[in-house]
């Protein structure tokens, strides 16, 4: 959906859902994602159905992930580090009616 | 734990943050700036500092007025306010201690709470949330987030995009796609034909600060001249698809139109971010004709509250330069009722700024009006449309909420849970209150708003402990 342009940036690894992603230092978290392709960041808590990043400014806690273990991180505003692990934010409670 | 204490704490480092630190800087006032961001710049001038220093072409690209802007956060870096970066403030008491979450991987410590004397809201806007049915899908976007991606990021679409809705945002960012070479499948154009009519009464005030107009009308004309197609008289934008963006569905001039795309953007204007102002309980109006809730100011830029002001588009959206001048007078402000500066000192370092302020407020009515927001794009006729994002609360919950006698945002919040996610009804705050206005028959204004309790944003309990 988005494609990066040339820039000289410092070139790092970051891992996503246990695969190597190439990007850029200095960018965030949900930017380092969508130019290597990723767009599904988080299922619904609700309804369990696939969510992206809406607005990119910290508004509307759609881009949620997991980063180096801690979960609800909003990943518009977290800068990528070398190494770090990031999961996709997954519902808590897979399917209500069984589990209660 | 001693709290360390500034003259002035502001909240936001855009335009209005940055220029109301350096202006009380000048007065030797202690000034404390905190921002949720990575960067100085607010959203208008974000990664300015990186795109002049690292890409430079892009940085030309932008336009003649994101040149003073960089200069701008250099005199800033400058001007010896403390600085601090991705904290989001989630917490301010009475005695206007500032609460702010750390940086991502940094360790709570005693920089994470500040006592401010005076308090300055800088917080900007947001884009005034759009619901059409489907705009969960992965691929629905907010126009603006384009505009972040390739700022911040270098990032540019590499699909076709259809973009939704009106305002002078809208246009800029479809010429700015146009310029980098991304192709636009179209732009449905929901601001109804009459809309200039209406509009042409506020023009002569307007032409006071003609370059606003110029730029527009150079953006429109820009626009026609390309074989984009614009599609007019738009009802019933749908976007489609099974897990993510496949297809949109409208009707143009009552014909059923349908276009592929993996990329939708929606713009519907901003509106004020008053998270903080109503965190601190400051008295809000409805500003009817651009349909949403501003902090009551007076003109030095302060709340009903002492001791905090507002400057920048947190209170009446006007764009960065009304953001400036805003930011300078607060800070005027905030050096007289420190006791820096005298009142007619104040007076007489503000008479100019607050004339450049007049001039350019004045094509504010004029492009409020052309683009004033539609109920139907904001109270969605097809009522399985979900508002609450987080909560998943569509249109027909909130009306049945009204209906069994939930007649304020509260209790319509309370039954529904529309308003209770993480976002913290940032994103279906003012449509839900519209849904009830509406349902009432009533104005927003006098339906109010869900009240904003601390944490403003979500914390951990090991933040919350140690916060002492």
């Amino acid at each position: 959906m988005f494609q990066k342009t040339p820039d000289q940036g410092e070139k790092i690894k970051i891992y996503y859902e246990g695969r190597c992603l190439k990007t850029v230092k200095g960018l965030t978290v949900a930017a380092a994602l969508l130019s290597n392709g990723e767009i599904e960041f988080r299922e619904s808590e609700v309804s369990g159905q696939p969510r992206s990043p809406y607005c990119l400014m910290g508004v509307c806690f759609e881009c949620l992930l997991e980063i180096d273990g801690k979960p609800n991180q909003q990943s518009c505003m977290t800068v990528v580090r070398e190494g770090m692990k990031i999961r996709k934010q997954c519902r808590c409670i897979k399917d209500p009616d069984v589990n209660s | 734990m001693s709290i360390p204490e500034y003259d002035l704490v502001i909240i936001g480092s855009g335009p209005a943050g940055m220029l109301a630190a350096v202006t009380a800087r000048q007065h030797d006032l202690s000034v404390l700036v905190l921002d949720e961001q990575p960067a100085a710049g607010g959203q208008i001038f974000r990664n300015i500092e990186h795109l002049k220093s690292y890409r430079n072409s892009d940085f030309k690209k932008l336009g003649p007025e994101y040149i003073p802007a960089d200069g701008l956060i250099k005199r800033f870096r400058a001007c010896g306010a403390k600085y601090l970066t991705q904290r989001s403030v989630w917490h301010i008491d009475k005695e206007l201690i500032v609460r702010a979450t750390m940086p991502a991987g940094e360790r709570v410590d005693t920089l994470s709470a500040f006592k401010a004397r005076r308090l300055l809201v800088a917080t900007g806007a947001m884009e005034r949330p759009m619901p059409i049915p489907g705009w969960t899908l992965p691929g629905v976007m907010g126009c603006t987030s384009v505009d972040v991606l390739y700022k911040s990021a270098g990032l540019l679409p590499d699909c076709s995009v259809v973009l939704a809705g009106c305002g002078p945002l809208l246009l800029l960012i479809a010429n700015r796609l146009l310029a980098e070479g991304v192709e636009i499948s179209a732009i449905l154009d929901t601001n109804p034909n009459k809309a200039l009519l209406k509009a042409i009464p506020h023009l002569p005030a307007a032409l006071r600060a003609p370059e606003y107009l110029i730029k527009g009308a150079g953006m429109l004309l820009k626009l026609k001249s390309t074989r984009i197609p614009v599609f007019s008289n738009i009802e019933d934008i749908k976007a489609e698809g099974r897990d993510r963006l496949e297809q949109v569905r409208f009707k143009s001039n009552g014909r059923l139109q349908t276009i592929e795309t993996d990329l939708l953007l929606l713009h519907h204007g901003l509106v004020p971010n008053v998270q903080i102002t109503r965190l601190l309980g400051c008295e809000h109006k409805w500003y009817d004709r651009q349909r949403y809730w501003e902090p009551v100011l007076d003109k030095w830029g302060n709340t009903s509250v002492e001791g905090v002001a507002v400057s920048g588009d947190c209170c009446r959206v006007s764009g960065s330069k009304v953001s400036e001048l805003t930011g300078r007078i607060a800070a005027l402000e905030s050096a007289r009722a420190l006791g820096a500066i005298s009142g007619t000192e104040r007076d007489k370092l503000a008479s100019p700024v607050m004339a450049e302020l007049s001039k350019h407020k004045a094509p504010r009515s004029f492009i409020d009006q052309l683009y004033k927001p539609r109920l139907s794009w904001i109270v969605p006729d097809d009522e399985d449309t979900i508002v609450c994002r987080c909560e998943e609360v569509t249109v027909r919950e909130i009306r049945n909420a009204v209906r069994l006698g939930a007649h304020s945002p509260d209790r319509v919040k309370a039954l529904t849970r529309s308003g209770m996610g993480l976002c913290q009804g940032r994103m279906c705050g003012v449509t839900a209150a519209e849904i009830i206005a509406d349902e009432l028959n009533r104005s927003p204004g006098d339906v109010g708003y869900q009240r904003v309790r601390s944490p403003v944003k979500p914390i951990t309990l090991e933040q919350l402990v140690n916060s002492g």
